[in-house]
């Protein structure tokens, strides 16, 4: 197991690639520590894929250093790099048992018979493959599949990482579950370090204790998930991360008092007069309905998912989403919202600004 | 136009793939069907746009026995999981082709191509090849496709599963809206129980080539009639867990047990399975308000938490069994601590030994 | 799986139909006429019952034929074969050079069998031919119409030319069919270059190599044209293959029962490995989708 550096790193898919543009992955630097459960997350396109084929030596950086515990390691091929890697679509050997498959990687390792049953053995336990350890890898169904790819991805033990591109994309739902958490538990117990790229924030959120959100081939937050969620440092993050994303809101701002259409409404900080475009950022989740205190909304329409109501409306021709938890009254007499102050983030120029606390 | 399914089954080689099935969609409704994978929802779409024949039973459209008719002659639009377009054609040629192949003049297929182009956010696309597109402008074309042809029975199976999450997010927002204005039926096809929530309209639940259960979304949701349904329709999973029933107490097979009122207490004594949904499990007691009876009060381990950002998943174990619990907010708890839970009776649903719903809370009308 | 036809497509199969019965239908039932009765000409049949039959399987001379028939097309199975998989394994994946590889492999499988024959003919001739002189010239001591195994071994190089790139290209398409990922996954997993041959590109090459393998059968098992044109079936009988006697019989000989009995059995043998191959093939998609 190692700590992954990566110093000053850069690609571009182009031979010289001068303009920025040209980037797949703009200038980063990261640092992946031992043991740590990190997610990669973003839309397609974005460069996450690219990133994790750097780490893992499938693609060589046009910029930039990649260290393993410190030893450069940016030449180095996959193969010499001893991380696992496991695939958006099942990848196994067809004619090979699940047992084969899950002790290949051992086997070219040279690793001792007993050593790699024992192994063996004990991964296809905790990933649920003991039943059908000796039936060939062909025929079975997708699903299967991609739980041997997965085991695969952890069979050994001494891995530097283990790296997931959107392991979890061929698996039903309820499965999905099933996984996540067999993902979760594998990882306190083995403690290898785990980089899990997905567009799926609900699967980042629940897999990570550190996100890496990424947009346009730049890394614009790092995080924990709440702090992901609470204070996004971008409108992206904020727009990205929640369903439905956050509310963004042109307004002006005066100390600790914001104003949407000459309408005042308290802020949970105090902010000094910034020059540039100013929202406010506010999540569905932290807006109440009021009869008679707020600001005036026009309600559009409303979905009612189950266990809760997502309310569509309009504030000051701009549009808004506000959840309303099940059970919690809602009819068409509360015409205006209130925002909970201190869940209110303020950006300038799409980048979050820090307040001073009150 | 309305569909109806009288009785329909298939089976392929001694395989029963759809059990005999009734349904009838009515004109300008959405239908969900709703299912984990193979669970027959492709076969079941197939059947009814007259790719398939049947094994037994009759399809009528408008009343009209349409059993023997070819896809051909159905009027039919289907839309794929992949993004299938014309790859050689430019999205507006793309669209308009269907309305080309029924000779309609180029002054209305201009037209109907920029409407619905309009509607689906292509116009500024209209002159490029689809495969220059993203992968949303890709689906909205293929969509588009399917709506411009002003079929009355359009099938989409599982449309968005190919989509990046917040695309998906988008999309299904708009879909129902569109679709409210095209007045055909809609038969959509999902995976995703919080997908037929956002799609409203109607629900069938299918579980191994069975419709479980049919009817409104939401009643579908909040009360299903078997044990298959509630698994089918729940994300997060429903939590379940079995107890012996006597008077009118359920004593649950982890010790506590559950005092029972009205028609539960009604019931025969034996044993049953109680079930609820992982929002309705809650951390403080003041959140269950049910005047009258008490909540239930359980003690459970942690076994793992998982933050979402607004909300946080607990797995309890509780005994033999272990459960999904949201709660909103975040919650950061050491494994293996000891959680105090209150489930509220309003929210309960009591199923018999052979999956049937025989009791529910007053929540689930 | 009940599929709703149209069944007016039915009629426009008919014209196709109603020439094949006229193409191969009526000259096969004339085939079994003969190989069942004996004629002294005159339009005048006997009834021989399986006599023709009986005296072809016991006959030395189709047994020598088969048994050349056998070698012939079991050497260059087993030439063609691994030569196609290793041209495919090497070929430039994408880009310019892909393209001008699959344009000059495609080119000896657009020649007509007999100019394929000719060609051949003529390069190898020892007066004439650039192949023959040039051999000649390096002082080895070879004939192919005189000495059987040039013979043979001129036939052989001949097919191997003609036909590899059929193989090799069948295989080309099986291999760019897998996806990228199964090869960064065996990178990772510290598979090496034969493990990666043995365990991902043959068993995703494994459908169309079986085609390839079929198809090459048939055909080599059937060869005419180009041995009669190259050698005639000598020096001897030493090339002369089933299709070469079965023509020298019927036509050479004009013993037309005997030669109609043994094209049967000729036919019914191709259809039944055929058979087998495609009883194969469809349970191995089976068990892939099951």
């Amino acid at each position: 197991m190692a700590q992954i550096t990566l110093s000053d790193l850069a690609h571009s898919y182009v031979h010289n690639g001068a303009e920025t543009g040209d980037f797949a992955l703009k200038t980063l630097n990261h640092v992946w520590q031992d043991g740590g459960a990190y997610a990669l997350l973003g839309p397609s396109g974005c460069g996450k894929t690219t990133l994790l084929n750097i780490i893992s030596g499938l693609i060589t950086p046009s910029r930039g250093r990649v260290l393993f515990d410190g030893v450069d390691m940016t030449e180095s091929p996959a193969e010499k790099r001893n991380i696992a890697q496991v695939f958006q679509f099942p990848v196994v050997y067809d004619t090979m048992t699940v047992r084969e498959n899950l002790a290949f990687p051992l086997k070219n390792r040279g690793l001792a018979r007993a050593a790699i049953q024992a192994r063996v053995a004990l991964i296809a336990e905790m990933m649920g493959l003991g039943d059908i350890l000796d039936r060939k890898a062909r025929g079975l169904p997708a699903d299967a599949k991609q739980k041997i790819s997965l085991a695969r991805g952890m069979v050994r033990e001494s891995v530097n990482a283990i790296l997931f591109d959107e392991p979890l994309t061929v698996i039903d739902p309820q499965l999905k579950w099933e996984l996540r958490t067999q993902l979760k538990s594998l990882h306190r117990e083995l403690r290898h370090t785990m980089i899990y790229v997905t567009h799926d924030q609900v699967e980042a959120l629940t897999f990570a204790d550190t996100v890496v959100m990424m947009h346009e081939g730049r890394v614009l937050q790092t995080g924990t998930p709440e702090s992901l969620f609470e204070t996004p440092a971008h409108t992206f993050v904020g727009h990205f991360i929640g369903s439905p994303g956050m509310n963004f809101l042109e307004a002006k701002i005066e100390g600790s008092r914001g104003v949407i259409n000459g309408q005042c409404f308290p802020l949970g900080a105090s902010y000094r007069t910034a020059s540039g475009f100013t929202q406010i950022g506010i999540r569905p989740e932290y807006i109440q309905f009021s009869a008679d205190e707020g600001l005036p909304v026009v309600v559009k329409h409303v979905e009612d998912v189950g266990r809760r109501r997502i309310v569509h409306a309009e504030l000051a021709n701009s549009p808004i989403s506000v959840s309303v938890p099940e059970g919690q009254f809602f009819d068409n007499t509360m015409a205006r919202v209130r925002f909970m102050p201190d869940k209110i983030n303020i950006f300038v120029d799409d980048w979050r600004v820090q307040g001073e606390a009150l | 136009m309305s569909l109806e399914l009288q009785g329909v089954s298939q089976v392929v080689d001694g395989q029963q793939h759809i059990a005999p099935t009734d349904l009838v969609l009515e004109k300008g409704t959405m239908n969900v069907l709703l299912g984990p994978t193979s669970s027959g929802k492709t076969s079941l779409m197939r059947l009814m746009a007259g790719l398939d024949r049947p094994s037994t039973g009759r399809i009528f459209s408008s009343g009209r026995d349409v059993t023997n008719e070819p896809v051909q002659a159905r009027n039919v639009a289907m839309v794929y999981q992949e993004f299938i377009n014309y790859p050689g054609m430019t999205v507006f040629d793309n669209i308009a082709s269907p309305l080309r192949l029924k000779g309609q003049s180029r002054k209305e297929v201009d037209r109907a191509v920029r409407s619905t182009a309009e509607m689906l956010k292509l116009t500024p696309v209209l002159q490029r090849k689809p495969l220059a597109l993203s992968g949303g402008q890709q689906q909205r074309c293929a969509l588009a496709r399917a709506l411009v042809k002003k079929a009355a029975l359009v099938l989409l199976d599982e449309p968005l599963a190919n989509l990046d999450y917040k695309l998906r997010e988008e999309l299904r927002v708009e879909i129902p809206r569109i679709f409210e204005q095209a007045g055909s039926i809609f038969v959509y096809a999902t995976t995703e129980p919080e997908e037929a929530l956002l799609l409203g309209g109607n629900t069938a639940t299918l579980w191994e080539g069975q419709v479980t259960q049919f009817g409104p979304t939401l009643s579908v949701y909040r009360k299903p009639q078997t044990l298959t349904t509630a698994q089918v329709f729940s994300d997060p999973p429903m939590n379940f867990i079995q107890g012996k029933k006597a008077g009118d107490s359920l004593s649950l097979n982890g010790g506590a047990s559950l005092g029972l009122r009205k028609q539960s207490a009604a019931l025969s004594d034996a044993t049953y399975t109680l079930g609820f949904r992982a929002h309705h499990i809650k951390l403080q007691q003041h959140e269950v308000s049910q005047p009258g009876s008490p909540p239930l009060h359980l003690q459970c381990t942690l076994v793992a938490s998982e933050v979402t950002g607004s909300e946080t998943f607990l797995h309890l174990r509780y005994g033999e069994t272990t459960w999904v619990a949201v709660a909103s907010g975040t919650h950061v708890m050491t494994q293996g601590k000891q959680v105090d839970i209150w489930l509220d009776g309003a929210h309960l649903y009591l199923f018999d030994l052979t999956g049937c719903l025989v009791a529910c809370g007053d929540n689930a009308v | 799986m009940a599929k709703v036809q149209n069944n007016r497509a039915w009629l426009l199969v008919l014209p196709v139909l109603a020439l094949v019965a006229f193409s191969a239908v009526i000259p096969l039932m004339t085939v079994v006429n003969y190989a069942f009765n004996d004629t002294f000409g005159n339009n005048q049949f006997f009834w021989n019952g399986l006599g023709w039959f009986e005296e072809m399987v016991r006959s030395e001379r189709l047994h020598a034929a088969l048994g050349r028939q056998m070698v012939f097309t079991g050497t260059i199975l087993a030439i063609e074969v691994p030569l196609g998989i290793f041209v495919a394994l090497n070929m430039p994946k994408k880009g310019f050079w892909a393209s001008l590889c699959l344009v000059l492999m495609a080119l000896p499988l657009l020649i007509p069998f007999n100019v394929v024959g000719t060609i051949w003919q003529i390069f190898c001739r020892i007066d004439i031919g650039l192949l023959g002189r040039a051999m000649t010239a390096l002082g080895v001591d070879y004939n192919y119409t005189n000495d059987p195994l040039d013979a043979w071994v001129t036939l052989i190089i001949m097919d191997v030319w003609h036909w590899t790139s059929l193989v090799a290209l069948l295989c080309y398409a099986g291999l760019q069919s897998i996806p990228n990922a199964y090869y960064q996954a065996a990178r990772i997993d510290q598979a090496s270059r034969w493990d990666i041959f043995r365990y991902i590109e043959l068993p995703k090459m494994s459908g169309v190599l079986l085609i390839a393998v079929l198809l090459r059968f048939i055909d080599s098992f059937m060869i005419y044209t180009e041995p009669f044109v190259v050698t005639g079936g000598g020096p001897g009988n030493s090339t002369t293959f089933l299709s070469i006697d079965l023509v020298k019989m019927a036509i050479g000989q004009f013993d037309l029962g005997p030669a109609a009995a043994f094209s049967l059995m000729y036919f019914l043998v191709i259809l039944l490995i055929s058979w087998v191959f495609y009883t194969v093939m469809v349970a191995r998609d089976a068990g892939e989708t099951r």
